[in-house]
């Protein structure tokens, strides 16, 4: 959904580019999305448009297949690999081979003549490039460039000087060939670009440079003539070069990112940019901006989170910079885009500028409050904005400014909008590391308009801590906020401090309040690896669990709350109910990258689910975003649904976007199945030593909940001793919540020493520990608990 | 404490003239150059690029175009309206002929050197003949309004093409008439300015190459009258171009200081279709570029900011030697200052006048590489002017400060200083024995007694200072063979018995002092080697020159026995060029007086 990893490739009506595992087929004159076409297992590397039929594409992946597909259908037609148009990677290094094509009837073809043509070729296909007539072929990487004639069977090598001098970087960055004439164009790091004629001779080769670009030279495309060439780079302006002259060019400015990559259309009319920014400028060939084709906006750092707009539940987050941008997940487009700094960003490394950090909406999204603030770490300059929206724009407007609202970081940020209480009731609270939390609220001016504006009403501070998260609870009476090690509860009418929660060592990391049933519960994660589940009617901890979580997000809906850890180079997301500490759904393994945002997007419509496993998904959908920027979500679907080439299938689109992260789920499952029947039925467990819940669960107590040390004792030692087995024992029914989160804590200490282990039916699998447990320890463990919270409720 | 004590003269503010134009001879061993204040030089491309001649400039003769005609002969024409030839080997301007058609701003020999082709100011081209003792009026060519800027001879002499404001216009030798008229300024926005053709070439393929103030380089088809091609090179006029023999590269001078290259290219690997294409931007020069020059292997360009640059083409030089190098000339390689070490004082030679200077002293003194303050600063004492428009030759002031002389093209003067504490004061000296001037260099002897003034054919005169001022002749050396070249370079030895005269065709002799009589000559090199460039330096019992570039020879002269070295700078090796006494092929070290001479 996110990464368009590769160039359109151009057609005069169709623009085809490739998103992960998909190729995205998009109509030029109405911009919508006409196809998909799916079927590779990997990211997409490179897509050709066959040059004998321009509706048929050749797409290579790296899952090590090349497909041909009639795009129009979006039916692969052959999966085989095809002379000319790609590369393989083999191993670490890079070469182009050749692949003849085997003229095979069956759909399914391997090739197997592979010729290396060239070796040590850049890892980029804009690094290569095919001659007039596919007489040859060049490939640059750093300082060299090489030309391969097919006929001849020649190989030319020209390096240019490695040297820096006078900020002169001889780099190459991409490289494009003329169309009709045998002339190379190469871009390179210093912003120059060379044309290379007379290669053929290695030593009256020559080459005339034209400089324009400040930085690196991104990409280059010549015209259907070759009389035009076009280059963008990091200055976002599209510059076209007339004969090769350099003192004729035209500009096309102002692009909004820089430009990655440029496609001209098979047909020459258009031609089309792809920026970093994960957008598709398409513009005429009179440098004309067209329209563009716009996705989720890839900003430099995502620090506003993932926020859900109650009025469109569209996901807003940092958009350009500077921009906060409101992104429908139903049609995978940008609805709009706000300018919060309204200041022009300038696109240089090391400059200190402003951007956005902090956004929240209030509850139904009349309101909205964005923080921004300028990179300086030391003296921040702060500024907090409230937006007010105006029904006859559609759009915010900007009701109040406050200068310098703390004096340090904002770090958290929250609305109180209480539909039964109307404008009265909206509160913002905004906490800061200068050790305070601030409660603004809206007064009416003096003047007869009725406007109003914000200021602030009440200063808490506790002890001095810095002040790092705040939440209201459902119904808008309390307010928790969190102060390093502690987390406060206030009252929110009178401000008063109602009780608070510690769970040391470690800070807090996140909070949230449980919703609709389970209102009565705090959740608090804390950087040490615990999550915690304070009751509020008694001010005890009802149950805690060692996770490290990175991610906290309640759904709105209903009282599912998701936590996503971060464990080993490895994501996992829990579902749970804050009264039940067992969770309702375990996904281990969610992705490779670190998960740092989630967001519960309400559904339009309760969705049918039949997998009991996902009754939670049935209200919400869950987003999760990772620091590489993409964008995931959790399919109930599974990949065969998906994936089946049908044209039938393809010709209702289909209500959910298909994301890498839903193949990813599905080859994932479809490999635990396997290793599954591989391994035979009987899994084998860690006989892990029989102690370890017992010493674990001392050791993680906080010590100023233990009890004394002559009490503890006999535990240890009991632990130490070889137990008996004693399964007969029934469980009793008021026992089952102690256990299964201890269960919980055992799958986690089992995570990190048998990797291996994939639990697909966790509940079962915990049960099945669980049982391994000598009954006697656990009985004696759960005496300690009793007595824990009978402590801590006195205190 | 240091050895020697080093003057830094910032004082010296020489600024050297523009270049104007550039004539490569036909067979590419030597280069003219003239300057904007009609000096001529000729470098010598097989010896190390040594400026070989030098011929000072006037006030009255501007040269607009120089080209090389029959053979070796120069000739040149300026907005003076008058054809000139120069003498190379009496390094001065010989014999002018009026154009008669005003002003001529550019002028071109035919392939075969045989005729000339000036370009007036009234818009006529005419042709001259050349002669052996000069150039002989042939006949007017179709005269159009319009003054003619420049001119190009089609190899096989059957056309010109002339290039005028606005236009340009090819003219058949045999008829006279002009068969073609093209315009240059269609299809411009700036067509409300002139548009100027600066330069323009005729290829043998038909071909009109044409390069105009709007910074275009363009190739017309002259027969049928249409654009072939045009090339926008530059935002600023493109006011040069040269072609190569080969006719398939060439560089043009913009008035931004860039030069560029063009090829003729295939189009298609393989392929006959070839197309002009612009290759490399050169920014050798700060501003206009006024005059470029292409040799078989290298891309000359000289510019106003007095700089000449030659600019080797790569694939055209075999390997990596001398020729790769990428030369730049900014300064003369002559001399232009002359010390006075006893009295301190230095004389600055300038077109038309001299300065002398007394140096600075200190007295402190310090470690090497200190910088000393000043105690006294350096004097401006004197400046003496030239009358009338010729450029000074030569000056030289003796070693003890009291006499100074210099010498135009057609006087030679002599002058004594005196330096006392109310000032300076310059007598000049009476009744100096008439000469045949020009003087080409003039040497004091190291006890001040006597003058030398290299003269004409290889002569040197030897004059005898007498107190309180005045001269007096003594006598004449010459070579004992004959000479036809001047003599350049002269060094008398530190005792006063020798004196060492280096003449144009690269023979040194040594004159004994006492007898007057030629003590040894030696021509170090045969033709064709690429040694170039001379100055002397006689220390008692040894002489040695050291050419301008590269390597320096030495010989050590004394009881008639001969010894030399060759010296190559850079690599500080001495080499002895002859077997030793042995038979053996020896390396010696040399003198340790010559060495520090060669330092010098």
């Amino acid at each position: 959904e996110v990464s368009d990893e590769n160039p359109g490739s151009g057609h005069g009506q169709y623009l085809l580019y490739a998103s992960g595992d998909f190729v995205k087929v998009h109509s030029v004159n109405t911009e919508e999305t006409l196809g998909l076409l799916c079927g590779h297992a990997d990211l997409v590397t490179g897509i050709q448009l066959n040059p004998h039929n321009h509706m048929q594409v050749y797409s290579s992946s790296l899952d090590g297949t090349i497909k041909l597909w009639d795009f129009m259908d979006g039916i692969p037609i052959k999966y085989y690999c095809w002379f000319q148009t790609d590369f393989f990677l083999w191993s670490d290094t890079f070469q182009l081979v050749s692949v003849k094509l085997t003229k095979g009837a069956g759909q399914d073809l391997e090739g197997k003549e592979l010729s290396v043509v060239l070796d040590g070729v850049g890892a980029s296909s804009k690094q290569i490039a095919f001659g007039r007539e596919d007489s040859y072929v060049v490939s640059v990487k750093d300082v060299d460039l090489q030309v391969y004639f097919f006929k001849r069977k020649l190989l030319n090598r020209f390096s240019l000087s490695t040297a820096k001098t006078k900020g002169g970087d001889n780099r190459f960055s991409c490289v494009v060939c003329h169309p009709t004439e045998d002339c190379i164009a190469t871009g390179h790091a210093d912003g120059k670009i060379r044309l290379w004629r007379n290669f053929h001779h290695k030593k009256g080769y020559t080459y005339s440079s034209l400089h324009w670009h400040h930085d690196t030279v991104m990409d280059l495309a010549y015209s259907l003539e070759g009389t035009r060439l076009l280059s963008g780079g990091v200055e976002s302006v599209l510059v076209q070069w007339h004969n090769e002259s350099s003192c004729q060019k035209d500009f096309l400015p102002r692009l909004g990112s820089p430009i990655e990559c440029i496609s001209m259309s098979s047909d020459g009319v258009l031609c089309c940019t792809l920026h970093t920014d994960n957008r598709i400028s398409i513009i005429n060939s009179n440098l004309r901006f067209s329209r563009s084709i716009q996705g989720l906006i890839k900003s430099r750092d995502v620090k506003t989170g993932l926020v859900v707009d109650p009025r469109t539940k569209a996901l807003v987050l940092n958009g350009e910079p500077g921009h906060l941008q409101f992104y429908s997940l139903q049609s995978d487009q940008q609805l709009f885009s706000l300018d919060i700094v309204q200041r022009q960003y300038i696109h240089q490394a090391g400059l200190k500028q402003s951007d956005l950090v902090k956004v929240a909406f209030s509850a139904r999204g009349t309101w909205l409050a964005t923080v921004e603030e300028s990179e300086e770490v030391a003296d921040p300059e702060l500024q907090l904005k409230l937006w007010f929206y105006t029904e006859e724009t559609q759009s915010f407007a900007l009701n109040t400014r406050i200068n310098t609202p703390h004096d340090n970081h904002i770090t958290d940020m929250c609305f109180r909008d209480m539909d039964e209480l109307g404008d009265d009731s909206l509160i913002l609270v905004t906490t800061g590391r200068d050790c305070v939390f601030k409660v603004w609220v809206m007064v009416g001016d003096s003047d007869p308009e009725g406007n109003v504006s914000w200021s602030c009403d009440f200063v808490g501070s506790y002890h001095n801590y810095q002040a790092t998260n705040c939440c209201f609870s459902e119904d808008g009476s309390l307010l928790a906020v969190s102060f390093e090690e502690t987390v406060t509860v206030w009252d929110s009418l009178t401000w008063d401090l109602k009780c608070t929660f510690c769970h040391p060592p470690g800070n807090i990391r996140n909070i949230c309040f449980g919703r609709q049933t389970c209102s009565k519960y705090l959740i608090g994660a804390t950087d040490y690896g615990f999550l915690c589940c304070w009751n509020l009617l008694t001010c005890a901890l009802e149950w805690n669990a060692h996770l490290n979580v990175v991610v906290l997000q309640p759904d709105p809906l209903s009282e599912h709350i998701a936590a996503v850890s971060w464990l080993s180079k490895e994501s996992s997301l829990f579902v749970f109910k804050p009264s039940e500490p067992w969770p309702v759904y375990i996904q281990r393994n969610l992705c490779k990258e670190k998960i740092l945002l989630a967001a519960f997007v309400p559904r339009d419509e309760p969705e049918t689910i039949s997998s009991e496993k996902y009754l939670w998904l049935r209200k919400s959908q869950l987003f999760f975003l990772t620091d590489t920027q993409e964008l995931m979500t959790l399919s109930t679907k599974s990949l065969e649904e998906r994936l089946t080439p049908s044209s039938k299938q393809l010709a209702v689109e289909e209500s959910l976007p298909v994301t890498p992260f839903s193949v990813l789920l599905g080859k994932h499952r479809r490999q635990q199945a396997q290793e599954d029947t591989d391994l035979g039925k009987p899994v084998v467990h860690n006989k892990q030593e029989q102690a370890s819940p017992a010493v674990k669960e001392l050791l993680h107590t906080p010590a100023h909940v233990l009890p004394s040390a002559s009490f503890l004792c006999t535990i240890f030692i009991n632990s130490l001793l070889i137990s008996k087995e004693n399964k007969s024992a029934e469980e009793v029914a008021d026992e089952v919540e102690m256990e299964s989160e201890k269960a919980e804590d055992d799958s986690d200490e089992e995570d990190v020493t048998a990797m291996e282990q994939e639990d697909t039916s966790h509940i079962e699998l915990l049960g099945e520990i669980t049982c391994k447990l000598s009954k006697s320890q656990e009985k004696e463990l759960r005496k300690i608990r009793k007595m824990d919270y009978s402590w801590i409720s006195a205190f | 404490m240091g050895e020697f004590e080093v003057h830094r003269v910032r004082f010296f503010g020489l600024v050297p003239a523009g270049v104007r134009c550039l004539a490569c001879h036909p067979r590419g061993s030597r280069l003219a150059l003239a300057r904007t204040d009609g000096a001529v030089e000729v470098y010598n491309f097989a010896a190390n690029y040594f400026q070989e001649k030098v011929i000072p400039g006037h006030e009255a003769r501007s040269v607009e175009s120089l080209c090389w005609a029959a053979g070796d002969r120069l000739f040149g024409a300026g907005l003076g309206g008058d054809i000139t030839e120069y003498d190379l080997s009496g390094l001065s301007a010989a014999r002018g002929l009026d154009g008669g058609g005003g002003p001529i701003w550019s002028m071109v020999a035919n392939s075969s050197g045989t005729q000339l082709a000036i370009g007036c100011e009234d818009g006529s081209v005419k042709i001259f003949q050349v002669v052996p003792g000069g150039i002989q009026f042939e006949r007017n060519l179709d005269r159009r309004k319009g003054r003619v800027l420049c001119l190009s001879w089609h190899p096989s002499d059957t056309h010109i093409v002339a290039g005028s404001i606005d236009f340009f216009r090819v003219i058949d030798v045999a008829s006279g008439q002009t068969v073609q008229r093209i315009m240059v300024n269609h299809h411009v926005e700036k067509a409300k300015h002139e548009c100027v053709v600066w330069a323009i070439a005729l290829l043998s393929s038909g071909t009109v190459v044409s390069a105009d103030s709007f910074g275009r380089v363009q190739f017309w088809d002259w027969e049928q009258g249409t654009l072939a091609e045009s090339h926008t090179v530059s935002t600023s006029a493109v006011l040069s171009l040269a072609v190569s023999q080969k006719e398939d590269s060439m560089i043009v001078g913009t008035s931004t200081g860039a030069t560029y290259h063009l090829q003729l290219l295939p189009v298609r690997l393989g392929g006959l279709e070839k197309r002009w294409v612009r290759t490399k931007p050169f920014q050798f020069h700060s501003h206009d570029v006024r005059a470029v020059a292409h040799s078989p292997t290298a891309l000359i360009s000289g510019g106003l900011d007095a700089q000449l640059v030659i600019r080797p083409l790569m694939e055209k030089v075999q390997k990596k030697n001398y020729e790769a190098v990428l030369r730049k000339f900014t300064f003369p390689h002559r001399r232009l200052v002359s010390c006075a070490r006893k009295a301190r004082l230095l004389l600055f030679q300038f077109s038309q006048y001299l300065e002398l200077w007394r140096l600075g002293s200190t007295e402190e003194t310090g470690k090497d590489g200190e910088v000393l303050p000043l105690c006294r600063m350096p004097e401006h004492l004197v400046q003496l002017k030239s009358k009338g428009p010729e450029h000074i030759y030569c000056s030289c002031v003796s070693p003890c400060g009291t006499w100074l002389g210099y010498s135009t093209a057609s006087r030679f003067q002599l002058y004594r200083v005196r330096c006392d504490e109310d000032g300076v004061s310059l007598r000049k000296v009476p009744k100096v024995p008439k000469l045949l001037p020009p003087a080409y260099q003039l040497q004091f002897s190291a006890d001040s007694q006597i003058l030398f003034v290299a003269s004409a054919r290889g002569s040197v005169h030897v004059f005898q200072l007498l107190e309180p001022g005045g001269c007096k002749h003594l006598h004449t050396l010459r070579p004992p063979s004959g000479c036809s070249e001047a003599v350049y370079l002269l060094a008398p030895s530190a005792d006063g018995h020798w004196l060492a005269a280096v003449s144009g065709d690269w023979a040194i002799h040594i004159y004994n002092l006492k007898c007057f009589k030629v003590g040894l000559g030696v021509t170090p090199q045969p033709q064709g080697t690429r040694d170039g460039g001379l100055s002397m330096h006689c220390p008692p019992g040894s002489h040695h020159c050291i050419p301008g570039a590269g390597l320096g020879w030495l010989w050590c002269g004394n009881g008639g026995q001969r010894q030399s070295w060759r010296f190559w700078f850079g690599m500080g090796v001495w080499e002895s060029c002859q077997p030793g006494p042995g038979g053996s092929h020896q390396c010696m070290s040399p003198p340790a007086a010559s060495l520090r001479g060669a330092q010098l």
